[in-house]
Formats: structure tokens, sequence, C-alpha cells
């Protein structure tokens, strides 16, 4: 408070500030790669889950390139021979539907659709309730009680019939908006128990801690609050992004959501009423299109589950050290005293 | 006792906000929902100069009269649980629905038992024997179980012991020509026609319900209290159910309740399936043929059935952690 000792602060700051700029601007760089990239990518890779649902995704990454490279051929009618069987010709290697289209080509053509349609589910959705539970846990009082009702009035519609209204009222047809369509509600529950997990972490010590030391608001939700739940939101993530893909693929089933053309759910569609259902000739077309949705859900559920390793810090700090823990001890005092 | 009051007091308001946004929605749909009927009566050979008068009967609303008259109309419809008549099917709503809720409430219910109940058992057996042999098979079993949606069940079921097999009937709750009264036979019929639905629904769930048991156990496993009543010599079943399975499952309960709404609204692709006429299969039918009273009563009903479930699940939740009835909102 009194001059002297703000000198002393200053002449602190200047000084840091100095050696900093001379050396550390690429250490800082390459420390951060390390950090956020390196190491998290090597624990990732140490769990076999990771690999294997990795490899499953890059799959669909690669038929998304594929697709937008126009590297394999577009599906159209009479392209084939009807209802081949998969790996009967090895030119059209999943085989055929009954009006002669290679199946290959269809589910090629939809993956940046669906890939899309998922991420914005996903993004969406998470990223709704992880705002709206931090804010009305950590908050509390007035703002908390309108929020908790606001969610829990969504909490109380159910999903897939508010879905299938809104789809009549405005046609999704952009993936995007889909995707956000389809996980309208999704934000609810999962802010809900965000919030119980941040009531119980805004009571731990070192945030009260930080609330002593007059750190405002945002930067005790930003610095202590959301790594604290990180790991929870990224598991999170991956369930909202398959309950879009599940939810979608079902409405396509039953027929409620717009045909924009041909996707995985269409197919499904298109197998289940022409006979895919009747006959086991049929049955690869209606099994094609579940193999790739399985897939894609087993791929993402496999990485979540990995992923718990990247934020267990126990798993983290074994493979960097002791060097590690000082540092981020320098560092979380500084911002304390900034 | 304060909670409960707030708790029951906050039904009518989210079952009014509800019907709110199911008229709001009405007034929304394409081309409204007045032109679709219109056009519908006029095909059906109405002369035009009645048609109001016909929409009016049909749908309880006075096309011509002004919003929020229209917005009361509705709302003392509703509370005379007069929902309209169905256009597809000529029938009132309200009885529609009475025919269907029962059989969803039936299929949500059995399946969300026999899936919470299986789910709890195999993850507690995984926790207990962790890192054994049954416990890594199973853990990839879950993992895979929880990647296939359960409509996906259902559609190999159909087509494999409906279809192939004729194992299994493809559709209607009970055999047609029975006599809906509690006999033997009627009952037989009954689960016949729910097995598949049932079962398509709880394998789906199980997997993810087993997943969370199990890293519940574990968590709690690793807690001090149940290394201090080990100490003290209790009882291995004890400690299993009071100390271990009680704390295990009280997480998963809160889950519950999100877990039945999911499930309420997932019965909307599964009886369209399976054909079974609950109240998804009539929401979807109403969708099918521009029937807005219809697809909008069930819409409510779902709804209504949700928020109830939901309730019931809350007050339950109080008997079973006493923390609770303290009250929902610590405020701070």
């Amino acid at each position: 408070m009194t001059t002297e000792s703000g000198s002393t602060s200053e002449e602190i700051d200047w000084r840091s500030d100095a050696s900093s700029s001379e050396m550390s601007r690429r250490d800082r760089l390459e420390e951060l790669y390390q950090q956020t990239i390196y190491e998290p990518a090597v624990v990732a890779w140490s769990d076999s889950r990771t690999r294997l649902g990795i490899s499953i995704l890059s799959v669909y990454l690669l038929m998304a390139l594929v697709e937008i490279l126009g590297l394999w051929r577009n599906p159209s009618t009479s392209q084939a021979d009807r209802l081949l069987t998969p790996f009967q010709n090895m030119q059209y290697p999943l085989g055929t539907t009954q009006s002669g289209v290679d199946l290959l080509a269809l589910i090629i053509d939809s993956t940046p659709f669906i890939l899309l349609m998922v991420l914005a589910g996903g993004v969406w959705a998470t990223g709704i309730a992880v705002v709206v539970g931090t804010v009305s846990g950590y908050k509390g009082g007035v703002i908390d009680t309108v929020i908790t009702s606001f969610s829990d009035f969504f909490m109380a519609i159910p999903g897939l019939p508010l879905v299938i209204i809104l789809a009549l009222t405005f046609s999704p047809e952009n993936p995007i908006f889909l995707g956000m369509i389809l996980t309208i509600n999704y934000w609810a529950g999962l802010g809900r128990s965000i919030r119980s997990q941040v009531l119980s972490i805004r009571e731990a010590s070192y945030v009260e801690a930080s609330r002593a030391m007059g750190t405002s608001t945002p930067r005790i939700i930003l610095k202590d609050v959301l790594p604290n739940i990180m790991p929870y939101v990224m598991v999170n993530f991956v369930f909202a992004a398959r309950y879009t893909i599940f939810a979608s693929v079902g409405l396509y089933l039953i027929g409620v959501l717009p045909y924009t053309g041909q996707n995985w759910g269409v197919t499904l569609n298109n197998a289940y009423n022409n006979g895919g259902l009747i006959t086991m000739q049929a049955f690869h077309w209606l099994l094609v299109p579940i193999v790739a949705i399985v897939g894609l859900a087993f791929g993402l559920i496999l990485v979540s589950q990995g992923m718990d390793r990247i934020f267990n810090p126990r798993v983290r700090t074994r493979l960097t050290g002791e060097s590690e823990s000082v540092e981020t001890e320098s560092d979380t005092s500084s911002t304390g005293m900034m | 006792m304060n909670y409960y009051l707030k708790r029951t007091a906050r039904i009518p308001a989210t079952i009014l906000a509800v019907v709110t946004l199911t008229f709001g929605l009405i007034r929304l749909l394409p081309g409204g929902p007045f032109t679709q009927l219109r056009i519908e009566l006029i095909r059906q050979g109405v002369p035009v100069e009645q048609v109001n008068a016909r929409i009016e009967a049909l749908q309880n609303i006075r096309p011509d009269a002004p919003l929020y008259v229209q917005y009361f109309d509705y709302l003392a419809g509703v509370a005379q649980l007069d929902l309209g008549r169905s256009i597809s099917l000529d029938q009132p709503v309200i009885e529609v629905i009475a025919r269907a809720l029962p059989w969803t409430v039936f299929i949500v219910v059995v399946s969300t038992v026999l899936m919470f109940v299986g789910g709890v058992l195999l993850g507690a057996i995984q926790a207990y024997w962790e890192g054994s042999r049954f416990d890594k098979t199973f853990s990839g079993v879950s993992i895979l179980l929880t990647s296939i949606p359960y409509y996906i069940f259902a559609v190999v079921f159909v087509f494999f012991l409906a279809f192939q097999y004729r194992l299994f009937p493809t559709g209607d709750a009970f055999a047609r020509g029975l006599d809906a009264t509690l006999n033997l036979e009627y009952i037989l019929s009954v689960l016949h026609h729910a097995a598949l639905p049932i079962l398509a629904f709880t394998i789906g769930g199980i997997g993810s319900t087993a997943l969370n048991m199990r890293g519940n156990s574990i968590q709690v496993l690793g807690e001090e209290y149940v290394e201090v009543a080990r100490l003290r010599g209790l009882s291995d079943s004890r400690i299993a159910t009071r100390y271990v399975a009680k704390n295990a499952i009280l997480p998963m309960y809160t889950g519950l309740l999100l877990m039945i709404g999911f499930r309420l609204g997932g019965t909307v692709v599964l009886e369209e399936i399976f054909s079974y006429p609950g109240l998804g299969y009539y929401l979807i039918s109403g969708v099918e043929a521009n029937d807005y009273p219809l697809m909008m009563g069930c819409f409510l009903v779902i709804t209504t059935t949700l928020v109830v479930a939901v309730y019931i699940a809350d007050l339950t939740y109080g008997l079973i952690d006493p923390r609770i009835s303290v009250g929902d909102s610590n405020d701070y």
C-alpha cells in the first residue's frame, strides 16, 4: 500500500520482464507445445483404447477426405448390378442396394455431413452446459435459481418428440443446424450435473484462497473451476456427440427428418423399407450403415475412455516428473499476484 | 417439508409452460395447422362456409379469434382434458391417448427397471473382481454395447426373430381378437408382444449402467470408511450392501432421472419399429397424416408423463439420500 512497497514490486516485475524477454519466447512456445500437445499425446497413446479409438476415428476422417477430394465415385442408381453382397465384386467392396447403388460410395458420400453434424451437436450441447453449469453453480443466489428453473423446464421436455416437431417446423437440412436442433435440450441435464460438481469445487480450499485474494469471478471460473471439470466435460462431449448421431439416424430411420439426399440414416431407412428387413439377400444393405454408425460411436467412446488418462493428474505427473509441479506452482503464484 | 411443497408446486407450472409451448408450436408450424386443416376438410368435401365451424369443433380453437383468446380457449380445453379430435382417426384425441399411454409406460418402466438392476449387478461384480478376466471381457462388451443404439437391436430383432424365424409378432400390443380382460391368455399375449421391444430397450442401456456402477464402486471401495468397516470386522455382506452398493448407486440414481427422459423420448423410434401402439407410435402417425391435434396431444402427454415420472423419482431420491431433503437448492 505504501509507495515503497509499490516500487519494490515494480522493480521485481521489471526485472523478471527483462529476463524473460531475452530468453524465453521460443522456450515458452516450446514449453507450451510440450505441455499441451506432446505430453498429452504420449499419455493418450500409451493407452490401447485410445490407440484403437484414434485409429477408428482416422478412418472416418479419411473417408471424409476421400469425399471432399472426390477420390471415390459418387453414388448413383444403376451404377452396378442390383443387390451385390459385400466382397462379391471387388469393384463394389461393400455391395450394392436394390437399385444398384454402390454402398461404399453411399457411406463415403455422407461422411462429411455426419461428422459436421456430430461435431456441431457435441460442441453446442456441451458448450451451453458448461456456461450454464459453471455460472449457476458458482454464482448461486438469484442467478442460480433462474438458470436452474429454466433448465428444469427444458429437462421436462422429452428430446426426440420435441426434435420431431421442430424438424417439421424448420426442416433443418444444414448439418450444423441439424446438430443443434437434435441437441436442443441436451444441455439442460448436463448443465445440472456440471452445476453440482461446481458446487463442491467452489468450496475447495484453493478456490476459497483465490476468492480471499480478490481474484475476479470469471478468472476463478476459468483458472480454478474449469480445469477441474474438464475431464467430465470431455467425456460428456463424447456422449453428446454419440447422442447426436443416434438421434439423427433414429429419426431418419422412421422417416421424420427431411431428406437432403443420402446419408447413413436415409440408407438405413431405405433398406428397412425396401426389403432389407424381409430377405437375407438384402441384409447387407441394412448392415453396412449400421456398421458405419456403430463404428463411429465406438471410436468416440474409446477415445473418451482413454482421455481420462490425459486429464488424470496422477498419471501425468508420473510421466513428467518433479520439475513440472515446481513450474506450475510458480506459475499459479505469479497469476495470483497479478 | 418445504422442499416437497416447492417441488409439488412446480408440476403445474411446468405443465402450463409445456402447454404454452405446444400452443406456440402449433402456431409456428409451416403453413399453420389451419391451412392444413382447411385443405384437408375441403378435400373431404366440406362446404367452404362450414370449414371454420368444423375447425373449431376439431381443435377447440376459433380460427378468427384474436391470439390471446385462442390461447385461453386452448388452455381451458386442455384443463378439461379435451385435446381436440384426431383428423386421421376421427376419434377424440384423449381417447386415443388413454389407450396408448399404458403401453408406453409399461415398456419404459419394465425395461428401465431391468436395465438398472442388471447394470448395477454386473457393474458391482466387475468392480469386486476388478482386473479379472470377467471384468476385462465385460468392460469391453459394455463399451461395445454403449456404441450401439437401441433401435439397431430393435431392427435386428425384428429381422431375425420376427420375420425370419417368426418367433415373435411384428405389431400390436396383444393378439387380435382377445378381450382385454385379465386372464392368463391375455397376459401371455401381452408379454409375447412386449418381449422384443423391452429386450431391445434394455440391452442398449445395460452397458452404460454397468460401466457407471463399476466406476463408482471402485471409487467407493478405495474410500477410508470401507477400510474402517473392514477393520471393525463387519461382515462382507454388510459392507457390500450398506457401504459400497448404497454409496455407489446414489450418484446413478440422479442420472436415472435424466435417463427416464431420454427413454420416454426414445419410445418414439422403438414403437414405430415394432408397430407397438403406444404414445410414440401415435405421435408419428399424427406427423405422417398431418394430424396436428393427435400429434400435439401425444407430445403433451409424453411430456406430462415425464414431468410426473421425474417428480416421483425426485421424491424417492429424498427418501434414499437424507442430505437432499434439506433442500435441493442449497442457496449459496
